[in-house]
């Protein structure tokens, strides 16, 4: 085989291996949001988390707008301190409330954003105040329970004192 | 020690000292390469023509390996997903799966079995046949001229052959899930481009074969280097380069998974 040939098909190969590379980056990968696109970082502290892991998505309306860059615990006020990158080209006021959120039933958790009314925006490095944490459902299940245990308790009373 | 426990011991005390010796042997050799690797990069073709015979010629077998691979893994995670009515999350395993997983390591595997026993073979031949030995007599070193190239031409084709098993994979999954089984195509893609990080996923995976590239290579022109100039000798070499390079690629998978997973968290 001459050498004409020879690099013809390498520099195919080549082209190939490049072209399937950015076929994974931008069609199968997210690398428009990840990438030099811009974000901007805000904090928010959470009393309960529940699965949040990093990197799970941050979503307004359902749209992904962000995602969470890391979790740690806060000695100063004991609670969750969660980091978030938000898309530098959607703004949101800085009465945003944000809360922690389930998709699904079995579903992976995210951070749900509902913007608020105020005419100022987040900037990097602020702070969200309005924040919900994860519903955990053992508390839920024992409040349940203790409002029926309530609920049958006053049943009881009120019949014992109607019975005499 | 004596009888039959004391020889059994003995055995194993030997095999385990001729395996670290082994490796050890291929890591200065790998060392020796790269000393003499400098001939390669001043006359490329040399590379070039390697990268033909390792990459090119292999096209075919990754291509169509890739395409059935991600069929099989459509079929699969449809039929699982589906019962928690959640199939249009099979892109999701599909891309992961390939691009963590299988791309780097089927098309490892699949290349140190098409390309590497082809590289110990003639190297090995080359040898039996003293064609090296006629090198150095004429002041070549063969380690420059013979050895490097194959070595680079293999580096700098696992990669990419990566890369488009992967891809092709992908194409495959997509063809059974949406074109077949009909998951909406929409959801498909989306979901896959949510959960795909390019940094976590698609870097790792190159990463990854760019290590199997260099394992592959660097144990098969050393198996062929070293094989006895027989022709007992060199079919020995080239099964051997098929079996170490196999098991190095599945150890080191599971050491760089641990590695890269703690970055995950």
């Amino acid at each position: 085989m001459n050498r004409a040939t020879l690099n013809l098909w390498v520099g195919f190969f080549v082209l190939l291996g490049f072209l399937a590379f950015l076929m994974l980056a931008f069609k199968v990968g997210n690398l428009n949001l990840d990438g030099s696109g811009g974000t901007y970082e805000v904090v928010a502290h959470f009393d309960n988390i529940g699965q949040l892991k990093e990197r799970a998505p941050v979503r307004s309306s359902g749209v992904l707008v962000g995602r969470v860059h890391s979790v740690r615990f806060d000695t100063l006020h004991y609670n969750a301190e969660v980091h978030m990158v938000i898309d530098t080209q959607y703004h949101f006021p800085v009465d945003s409330s944000v809360s922690v959120l389930t998709s699904g039933i079995l579903g992976e958790q995210y951070v749900g954003l509902d913007a608020g009314g105020d005419d100022k925006m987040l900037k990097n490095g602020d702070e969200i105040k309005l924040t919900q944490g994860a519903m955990v459902l053992e508390r839920l299940i024992g409040q349940f329970l203790f409002n029926k245990a309530q609920e049958g308790g006053t049943d009881k009373t009120s019949t014992d004192k109607g019975a005499p | 020690m004596r009888g039959a426990w004391g020889h059994g011991l003995r055995t194993v005390g030997d095999t385990t000292l001729s395996i670290v010796g082994r490796i050890g042997a291929v890591v200065l050799f790998l060392g020796q390469i790269l000393r003499h690797s400098g001939t390669s990069f001043r006359r490329f073709g040399l590379v070039i023509r390697e990268v033909y015979f390792a990459g090119v010629q292999s096209l075919i077998i990754i291509l169509v390996s890739g395409l059935f691979v991600g069929m099989v893994l459509g079929l699969q995670g449809f039929e699982t997903l589906q019962s928690y009515g959640s199939s249009e999350s099979v892109g999701v395993l599909v891309a992961l799966s390939l691009m963590r997983e299988l791309g780097p390591v089927v098309s490892a595997l699949l290349f140190a079995s098409r390309a590497g026993s082809a590289i110990t073979a003639e190297i090995g031949l080359m040898k039996a046949t003293e064609q090296l030995s006629a090198m150095e007599m004429m002041a070549v070193n063969p380690l420059a001229r013979v050895v490097a190239p194959r070595f680079w031409g293999g580096v700098i084709s696992l990669p990419l052959l990566a890369v488009l098993f992967a891809a092709m994979g992908i194409l495959g999954g997509f063809l059974v899930t949406v074109v077949m089984l009909g998951v909406d195509s929409g959801a498909f893609w989306s979901q896959m481009q949510a959960a795909v990080d390019f940094h976590h996923d698609i870097l790792n995976g190159v990463i990854k074969s760019l290590v199997f590239g260099v394992a592959v290579s660097a144990i098969a022109t050393f198996e062929g280097y070293e094989a006895p100039p027989t022709a007992e000798g060199v079919s020995g070499a080239t099964t051997r380069t098929v079996v170490s390079s196999s098991l190095a690629i599945l150890a080191l998978d599971l050491l760089l998974t641990a590695f890269m997973m703690k970055g995950w968290n």
